[in-house]
């Protein structure tokens, strides 16, 4: 058996289609082609067919009622239109917002926006596991508090949140609770009574649907929940988001969405946990001073987030050729800076710039799990070899006790 | 990141990785850069008296380019005087690695490097002359 190269182990970042999805939108690029807003013919009768349906397979996947779903161009736009057009529509009532120091840039960029409009926003520290204390929530909960948004699952470590009690602190104090479950959506299984969310990010790319799509929860029942719109023209989405529905798009996230819900059902998802345990296990039998970033009991079944010590992580991703994945190391980034979630969690800028993350995916396999191991090994020891603070360390030098000139 | 093919070569084959004896009294070591920035190189200098550069060993913890650019620092200074090899100004191996922007400190980086070794040769030889004349 053959092993395409580069092996693909990034799917934090994206996913490909899966086949299936691309099968059941093709259609809709040629034939079905017509306006889901057109109500006088049946080229806008198929194509809002072909919406409602999907809308259904979205409600499904995260126990929802079909109207509660709002289709959008993707998570950043959930995100976005979640903050600002809770914020937005509630302005009389309070001008707080209560999230976390690792939420998604799409939350962070869209609080710092709020700010310079006279929102006041609390930036929930976390632990060194990266986990947020539902208790803390509650002491960050102000009378004027309108909005909570804390993620699921984190896209760089894999951290899972306990979202059922932190939604239940918001319910109780009559606070609004969006989550983004980008990450989580597929891993884990999702009912949006039970997780007491009223507002929840969906996109397609990381679940096997297509780029460019993906949905936000809005609760109708009680509380029902009202938000200011953020596009506008012809109404589409209930006023909530205006613009022509993409049918097709719409079409493969309604088709990810189902076999999502499948995986969780047929196993699939502890296929990615085993292949994703054999992953660090194998790493751990074969190297020495490998630093998980982040909770192992609360994490995504296919996520692995490591810091290779003395391994730059720039220069592993150069050596590493044959692997796809990604690096929090400041050099991959164009801002020098490392990444802001492993800073948030309190590890050691030493150990951010020697980060790796690993998302296992659908597609994957054993044999590409254990030529990864074998790559990896070999690299990091070669790198090591070449590493000045390794050879220090092994000569019994405590490098914090050196006095580095930093430039 | 977008590398030269020069990078690349130099940091997929790079010359020169190993350690001199740091005790020996013809061996000028510079440690430069921090781990917490993301980048440490060490260079090793072995000098004649005469003040040829005889030798040249690195070993970096850094991106690519810092790799590429230790490496390339042991290729430029070996056979060479000291002079030469002060002379040497990061722009030389930038462009020669013709590194983008946001990488130039890794040229800073390395001509530190060679400079702090030189120093700590030279400060050897001098306690060596102080001690002799004693």
């Amino acid at each position: 058996m053959s092993i395409k190269l580069p092996i693909y182990l990034d799917n934090h970042a994206t996913t490909p289609c899966d086949p299936q999805v691309v099968e059941a939108m093709i259609p809709y690029f040629t034939e079905i082609f017509g306006n889901a807003g057109s109500r006088n013919h049946s080229y806008g009768w198929r194509a809002q067919e072909a919406v409602e349906r999907a809308r259904e397979q979205v409600a499904a996947l995260i126990g929802a009622d079909p109207k509660e779903i709002v289709f959008t161009s993707g998570a950043t736009e959930s995100d976005n239109l979640a903050v600002i057009g809770v914020a937005r529509f509630y302005k009389e009532k309070g001008k707080h917002i209560v999230t976390s120091s690792i939420e998604h840039k799409a939350i962070l960029d869209a609080c710092h926006a709020l700010e310079r409009e006279g929102w006041e926003i609390t930036y929930l520290p976390v632990d060194k596991e990266g986990l947020i204390a539902p208790e803390a929530v509650s002491a960050a909960l102000r009378d004027d508090t309108v909005l909570c948004s804390i993620m699921w699952a984190n896209n760089e470590i894999g951290v899972v949140q306990d979202i059922a009690a932190i939604g239940a602190v918001c319910r109780q104090r009559g606070v609004f609770f969006h989550t983004d479950a980008v990450q989580a959506l597929g891993k884990l299984p999702c009912d949006v009574a039970a997780l007491n969310v009223d507002l929840l990010s969906i996109s397609a790319h990381k679940i096997y649907g297509p780029k460019g799509v993906g949905a936000l929860y809005v609760r109708r029942g009680r509380p029902r929940i009202r938000l200011e719109p953020m596009l506008f023209g012809g109404g589409q989405e209930r006023g909530m988001r205006s613009g022509t529905q993409p049918v097709q798009q719409i079409v493969g996230l309604g088709k990810a969405a189902e076999l999502a819900r499948l995986a969780l059902e047929n196993g699939e998802v502890e296929r990615t946990r085993r292949l994703r345990d054999r992953l660090w296990d194998g790493l751990r039998a074969n190297l020495d001073e490998l630093y998980l970033n982040g909770s192992w009991e609360h994490r995504l079944p296919n996520n692995l987030n490591v810091s290779f010590a003395y391994c730059e992580g720039e220069s592993i991703l150069m050596a590493i050729k044959d692997l796809a994945v990604s690096s929090g190391s400041a050099c991959t980034s164009s801002s020098l800076e490392p990444s802001y979630v492993l800073r948030a969690l309190g590890v050691d800028e030493e150990l951010a710039h020697t980060s790796i993350r690993f998302g296992i995916g659908r597609f994957n396999t054993e044999e590409e799990v254990d030529y990864a191991i074998g790559v990896l090994t070999e690299k990091i020891r070669w790198l090591r070899d070449m590493s000045p603070l390794y050879e220090m360390v092994k000569e019994g030098v405590d490098l914090k006790s050196v006095s580095w000139v930093a430039h | 990141m977008a590398y030269s093919n020069k990078v690349i070569d130099h940091y997929e084959n790079p010359r020169n990785v190993g350690s001199l004896d740091k005790s020996a009294e013809d061996v000028g070591t510079g440690i430069v850069g921090a781990p917490a920035c993301g980048d440490v190189m060490k260079l090793q200098l072995k000098i004649s008296d005469e003040g040829v550069i005889e030798d040249a060993r690195f070993k970096t913890f850094g991106c690519g380019s810092a790799i590429a650019s230790s490496s390339l620092v042991t290729e430029m200074v070996k056979g060479q005087s000291i002079d030469f090899a002060m002379s040497i100004k990061n722009s030389d191996i930038a462009e020669e690695l013709k590194l983008p922007p946001v990488k130039i400190h890794c040229s800073v980086l390395a001509e530190d490097a060679i400079k702090a070794a030189i120093a700590d040769y030279q400060k050897k030889k001098a306690a060596r002359a102080a001690a002799a004349a004693s």
